[in-house]
């Protein structure tokens, strides 16, 4: 049986005056319904150029999609309308983005911003969408739902505010949540909260959620499977456990080990990947992480763009580069 | 929490030297005005209510909690950059908050500061050189050559190549900024240097190697740092004791090791759960005690125990006449005597 969403050597550009930004360049994976994946890497890796390009939200010019297809639940959503491509944001795919404080609109209530997607995608009348705001709101924590609906977003703190935020997402009952760092802008145990009121309402209405975030307890607690992303390619590709217990490629166990752990017993010294992630405005030929692997005196990879990493499945399900260095351990 | 506590901190003196800083009684209030001709004070900010601690010569002192609980402003008051409302803040044997002018900026060399965000905390207009030569000339130190050379040797310590001198800021990527950042402070020979959040605006594995390169530092140059950060994991890695405040108190200080295995205030109890480990075998087991509401605001904080809005066992709770004061439940583990909150 087909996925829920099928990526397909996905090509994401910016063209800039200064050159073109491979901003995702040729990624490949899919999502199951009703399971949690978690796309994970540094800023500037491609995380979130991913993610607006399956909305078809990149900014064109400067950005195009110029190669490769997205078919969500049978559908190629890079050739359909504009106006179908409307008619599934906030239904079937829904959004939530990272900051609370600037992605709702300040000078609507908070009842008209959920009500505007209800009305919308189900055609409900104003009274029905009233109710159905409400109820939404009880369902994400809100307390007072009935009065708070007709607050403005600044009588709301952060962590009420990703609420408002999730509650719009859900409204419409989607297949597909993606949701785009949805607590870095907010306090740890904020944090929690939010998450697993996430977590939860996605287990119970069974939508599958793609989350980006650049925390790997976040993806440790909640992930189901996770592709690691390095300079607009996916390095990394498997289950939680094969990624944190089993992980393959250097950049992964580099990422792995950089993080200090709070259940850490002994003092020890970070491991670090030294350098910077490589500029996307060149083009890169062979492996990405050349620059900063630790082999790379003694790495024969080939620097030519035809002989780039492919993925490789070295156990079931899990994938990696097919980089020779840096599948081998130090 | 009263004057007395927290003046001796067990068994972290056999570790380090002498009491280089200490603390007592700190209260920063931020007045609210309003009127429109004449300004009246209408309420205070209570944005750090009453704090004291010691950090001892070498040690790093972690300072944790969520945004708005007084961390940087606890920072920002032990240097004098805001001037307390009230307390003693006794720096090496002088009591900074009588001190003004010339003999205040005397002392200033002596303690530094690292700061958040790379980004906004550099002159855009100056260069690497201009930038960590400024507080050499304000405090009059390494004239003519030996400034340039002292210079090199700056750039060196905080892993720069001593050629960037002459580049500017924005050539810079966000973890070579923090390294400039680092080498401004260090510039001095400062003893004491508050790193306010100096690693969370980076990406995970640069934030490693600025760690890293704090902690060298530290050890190069016998620094002793007031290591202010949200995230627990980062400051348990560097620190040798752990201050958790909330709402302008602090509610438990103790040693790293300790705060994490035993852990006694609700808060801390909720705060360390929260954290989720990167490790999806232990995060299956793992109990998680999530908080309910919001952080109150310090303009209106709740009376007595802080934590009262926030707490599990708010129904049964009798906290709200007495104010917690820090208590030695154990040689080095001091807690905020709240009954409700010290148990499980």
């Amino acid at each position: 049986m087909a996925r829920l969403l099928e990526v397909e050597d996905l090509q994401t550009y910016f063209f800039t005056d200064e050159g073109t930004v491979r901003a995702v360049d040729g990624v490949s994976w899919g999502i199951e319904a009703g399971e949690t994946l978690a796309l994970v890497g540094e800023s500037g890796c491609g995380k979130s150029v991913t993610a607006m390009s399956i909305l078809r939200l990149i900014p064109n010019p400067p950005g195009r999609i110029v190669g490769g297809s997205i078919t969500f639940d049978g559908l190629d959503l890079l050739n359909v309308s504009d106006a179908e491509m409307r008619a599934i944001r906030g239904n079937r795919i829904a959004m939530i983005f990272q900051e609370p404080m600037t992605s709702l609109n300040p000078v609507l209530t908070i009842g008209q911003q959920i009500r505007e997607a209800i009305e919308l995608h189900l055609g409900m009348n104003e009274d029905e969408a009233t109710q159905k705001a409400i109820e939404l709101l009880e369902l994400v924590g809100i307390p007072e739902a009935e009065q708070r609906i007709q607050d403005y977003p600044h009588q709301f703190s952060g962590g009420m505010r990703q609420r408002v935020m999730i509650a719009m997402a859900l409204s419409c009952d989607p297949k597909l949540l993606i949701a785009d760092e949805p607590t870095t802008a907010l306090d740890v145990t904020i944090q929690a909260q939010i998450l697993e009121i996430m977590a939860n309402l996605c287990s119970e209405l069974g939508t599958a959620v793609l989350v980006i975030t650049h925390n790997l307890g976040v993806v440790a607690r909640y992930a189901d499977r996770v592709n690691v992303m390095y300079a607009g390619q996916i390095v990394e590709m498997g289950t939680a456990v094969d990624i944190f217990k089993n992980p393959q490629h250097a950049y992964t166990r580099g990422l792995m080990a950089s993080v200090p752990r709070l259940d850490d017993t002994e003092h020890t010294r970070l491991a670090t990947i030294e350098g910077q992630p490589p500029l996307l405005i060149q083009e890169i030929n062979g492996c990405a992480f050349r620059p900063r692997c630790t082999k790379v005196s003694g790495c024969h990879c080939s620097t030519t763009k035809e002989n780039n990493p492919k993925l490789v499945e070295v156990e079931p399900g899990h994938w990696v580069a097919d980089c020779p260095c840096c599948m081998t351990a130090d | 929490m009263t004057t007395e506590s927290a003046t001796t901190q067990g068994s972290s003196e056999a570790k380090f030297g002498e009491t280089l800083l200490s603390v007592k009684g700190l209260r920063m209030y931020f007045p609210v005005t309003s009127g429109l001709f004449v300004q009246r004070k209408v309420a205070d900010v209570r944005a750090v209510d009453g704090i004291s601690f010691d950090v001892k010569k070498g040690e790093t002192l972690g300072l944790v909690g969520e945004s708005g609980c007084g961390k940087s402003t606890t920072g920002r008051a032990i240097l004098q950059l805001h001037r307390p409302t009230e307390g003693t803040v006794n720096f090496d044997g002088t009591e900074l908050t009588e001190l003004k002018g010339a003999g205040l900026r005397r002392f200033r060399r002596r303690m530094q500061m690292i700061f958040q965000d790379p980004f906004s905390s550099l002159n855009p207009r100056m260069s690497v050189a201009q930038i960590i030569s400024e507080p050499l000339a304000i405090h009059g130190l390494y004239k003519g050559a030996e400034r340039r050379e002292r210079l090199d040797y700056i750039l060196n310590a905080v892993g720069l190549n001593p050629t960037y001198a002459r580049r500017y800021p924005h050539e810079f990527s966000g973890g070579q900024r923090q390294r400039i950042g680092i080498g401004r402070a260090l510039a001095v020979e400062p003893d004491f240097i508050v790193c306010d959040e100096p690693v969370s605006a980076l990406d995970v594995s640069i934030q490693a190697q600025v760690i890293n390169l704090l902690e060298d530092l530290q050890e190069q140059f016998d620094l002793t740092y007031l290591f202010i950060a949200h995230d627990l994991s980062v400051v348990k890695h560097i620190s040798d004791r752990i201050a958790v405040m909330y709402l302008g108190h602090i509610v438990e200080l103790a040693e790293a090791e300790e705060l994490y295995l035993n852990p006694v205030h609700a808060y801390t109890r909720a705060l360390l759960s929260a954290i989720p480990i990167p490790d999806p075998i232990v995060e299956q087991t793992r109990d998680r005690i999530i908080l309910e509401g919001d952080v109150p605001s310090p303009l209106n904080p709740p009376k007595g125990c802080v934590f009262r809005t926030r707490c599990t066992k708010k129904d049964q709770c009798k906290c709200s006449d007495t104010v917690p004061v820090l208590e030695e439940i154990e040689p080095g583990h001091w807690v905020a005597n709240c009954q409700c909150c010290m148990t499980k």
